[in-house]
């Protein structure tokens, strides 16, 4: 083989720069990944998007193949809501997500169902619709990794990811 | 580029003077749908070199070529070890009783030579208990570039005059290439060799992408990319790694494309205020046209390879289930109705039959079945199947498979459409989504 020098061109890549006039693309908790439980949250700034994240609550857990909200669902949301009513200069992007048990473009269709219930109810909630996107990443951005229901409950998620907001 | 598809003409020309036709029934034949459990016993000694620079590549091709007729399952290679004559010349007369001695019943031989980058593969099959050829000899010349390449081609031929199947080994495959842990995930489209040979890298992994399609003519690629922050629907030329969006517009997410049979048309999953619908797309034109309108989760759709079904999945049910509908929309017919989940489903290149995901009691399956539901057979089981693809003769399915637990990744297998032949497909990194191409031309 070693003879044959067969030329494996790497190939070149695609354009890559994102837009960034665009508000939504300043991701200002860490896409898919940060937040969470909140931790220590006594000394946070109530209009700092750590508050958001870990006092208010970023995200949503849903049931096996569902997209109906919960009642813990529906609280967080009002937190939320009431936390975008108070700072009126970010917007947000819902991100929903599955876990692995399912195929890949039924999980895609499946966080859309349920980052738009997030959504909607943060509509219902008062916030302007126009403030609000979604997107689906199905079952390709777990934040948990075991193949159990322990891992799983907490991959089954909308979380609201917050952008803009240059003001403090 | 350069030695990508392109750069490779390969030219079939029938060896001089093996006029005659041959016997299209001759005694040497495997009939794939009998289900062989004893493979047929083969030799392919190393092909003669004819001229200097021809030697390592005559020995090359004759193994590529063992590694595609053994990795079939349906022949088994008699080893060179056990060999007693040696080919020194290709229009030498054959020593059949050396042949029938090893119980080799078909034989493989052949000539290269090599002229500047111009390499010629000449070959014969012969039957070696009817001592007669199988079809006439043939010759293919090509670039040296692209010898694996007349290395299949020769399979092919092998392979379609002892199962009267077309073959499938000069083909391509697309996938995902899968690199990093779990929860970081870096995602990049590849092109490889059936084989696994040859991987070239069409993305970088700055972008998620997902679930790479060949057009009819294996020109162009649709898949899935994440680049402006939103599934989107991308086109790509393979010979000139040139890519077009095709855009649903502004925060519209577009997914799970294929291309109709008239390679003009995509058809493909939108979403729009949280509910999934099947849209069909002119790719010259942009113009779309809605083919679903359900509250359910259409998507996943493949269009019958003559063009006028498309045969999808939705939820409509209150699961996944495979429905057939007309290419232009309308009345939908479910054609799943087994225990479980079924989705993901890829109309045979033969029309014949629909591939797809099943999932039931946790586990998930690789399956086939008609177009009409009936015949249902599982091929595989494990924890985490889905996606399969079709060889371009219809024979054999590409899969992912993924492994369970915090380690999990993502692999590509290959199955007989017998359930036979389950088998890892080699790639440098962990993979996914593979997509094959028609035969190459």
């Amino acid at each position: 083989m070693s003879g044959l020098k067969l030329a494996m061109a790497a190939v070149a890549v695609l354009g890559l720069s994102a837009c960034s006039t665009n508000p939504w693309n300043d991701d200002l908790n860490g896409g898919a990944g940060a937040g969470g439980a909140g931790a220590g949250a006594g000394a946070l700034d109530p209009a700092s998007p750590a508050y958001f994240q870990q006092t208010v609550g970023d995200r949503v857990l849903f049931a096996v193949d569902q997209s109906s909200l919960t009642p813990a669902a529906q609280a967080t949301l009002q937190g939320q809501a009431q936390w975008l009513t108070r700072n009126a200069d970010y917007v947000v992007t819902i991100e929903g997500h599955a876990d692995e048990q399912g195929t890949r473009e039924y999980n895609l269709g499946l966080g859309a169902k349920r980052a738009n219930a997030a959504r909607e109810y943060l509509i219902s909630q008062g916030v302007a619709g126009s403030r609000i996107k979604v997107v689906s990443f199905g079952k390709e951005r777990p934040l948990e990794i075991c193949s159990d229901e322990t891992c799983y409950s907490k991959n089954r998620r909308a979380v609201t990811v917050l952008a803009g907001g240059l003001t403090g | 580029m350069k030695n990508f598809l392109a750069a490779l003409l390969i030219g079939a020309s029938a060896l001089g003077n093996a006029g005659a036709a041959a016997a299209q029934d001759g005694p040497l034949r495997i009939e794939i749908d009998q289900g062989v459990i004893e493979p047929l016993p083969y030799a392919v000694p190393d092909f003669v070199p004819e001229t200097a620079a021809a030697s390592e590549y005559a020995s090359q091709i004759a193994r590529v070529i063992a590694s595609d007729l053994s990795g079939t399952g349906l022949f088994r290679e008699v080893p060179a070890s056990a060999h007693i004559s040696k080919v020194t010349g290709f229009d030498n007369p054959v020593k059949y009783a050396d042949w029938k001695a090893v119980n080799a019943q078909a034989l493989i031989t052949g000539g290269v030579s090599v002229n500047g980058n111009r390499l010629t593969v000449r070959f014969r099959g012969y039957d070696v208990f009817a001592e007669n050829e199988l079809g006439s000899g043939l010759q293919f010349t090509g670039t040296t570039e692209g010898w694996r390449r007349m290395a299949h081609k020769v399979s092919d031929a092998i392979y379609s005059r002892i199962t009267g199947e077309s073959g499938y080994f000069d083909s391509r495959v697309v996938y995902v290439s899968e690199s990093g842990p779990k929860n970081d995930r870096r995602k990049r489209l590849a092109i490889m060799d059936y084989d696994g040979a040859n991987v070239q890298y069409l993305t970088n992994s700055a972008s998620l992408v997902l679930a790479p399609r060949f057009s009819p003519t294996g020109d162009r690629v649709l898949y899935t990319s994440y680049e402006s922050g939103f599934p989107q629907i991308h086109v790509l030329d393979v010979g000139k790694v040139q890519r077009q969006i095709l855009s649903s517009g502004d925060g519209i997410m577009s997914f799970a494309p294929r291309f109709a049979p008239d390679g003009r048309t995509v058809v493909y999953s939108q979403t729009q205020g949280g509910n999934t619908d099947l849209f069909s797309m002119d790719i010259a034109t942009g113009a779309k046209t809605r083919l679903t309108s359900a509250p359910s989760i259409e998507t996943a759709p493949s269009f019958s390879p003559d063009g006028s079904q498309i045969v999808f999945e939705s939820d409509r049910s209150g699961s996944q289930q495979l429905y057939v509908m007309p290419a232009g929309g309308g009345e939908a017919r479910r054609i799943s109705f087994g225990k479980g989940r079924y989705g993901t489903p890829v109309w045979s290149p033969r029309g014949d039959m629909v591939a797809f995901t099943k999932q039931n009691k946790g586990r998930f399956h690789i399956g086939v079945m008609r177009t009409d539901g009936s015949e249902e057979r599982l091929l595989t089981a494990s924890f985490l199947d889905e996606g399969p693809t079709w060889a371009p003769n219809g024979r054999v399915i590409m899969f992912t498979r993924e492994s369970q637990g915090s380690t999990g990744r993502a692999l590509l297998y290959s199955v007989d459409i017998t359930g036979r032949n389950l088998k890892p497909v080699k790639t440098p990194d962990g993979a996914s989504d593979p997509a094959w191409s028609p035969l190459q031309q």
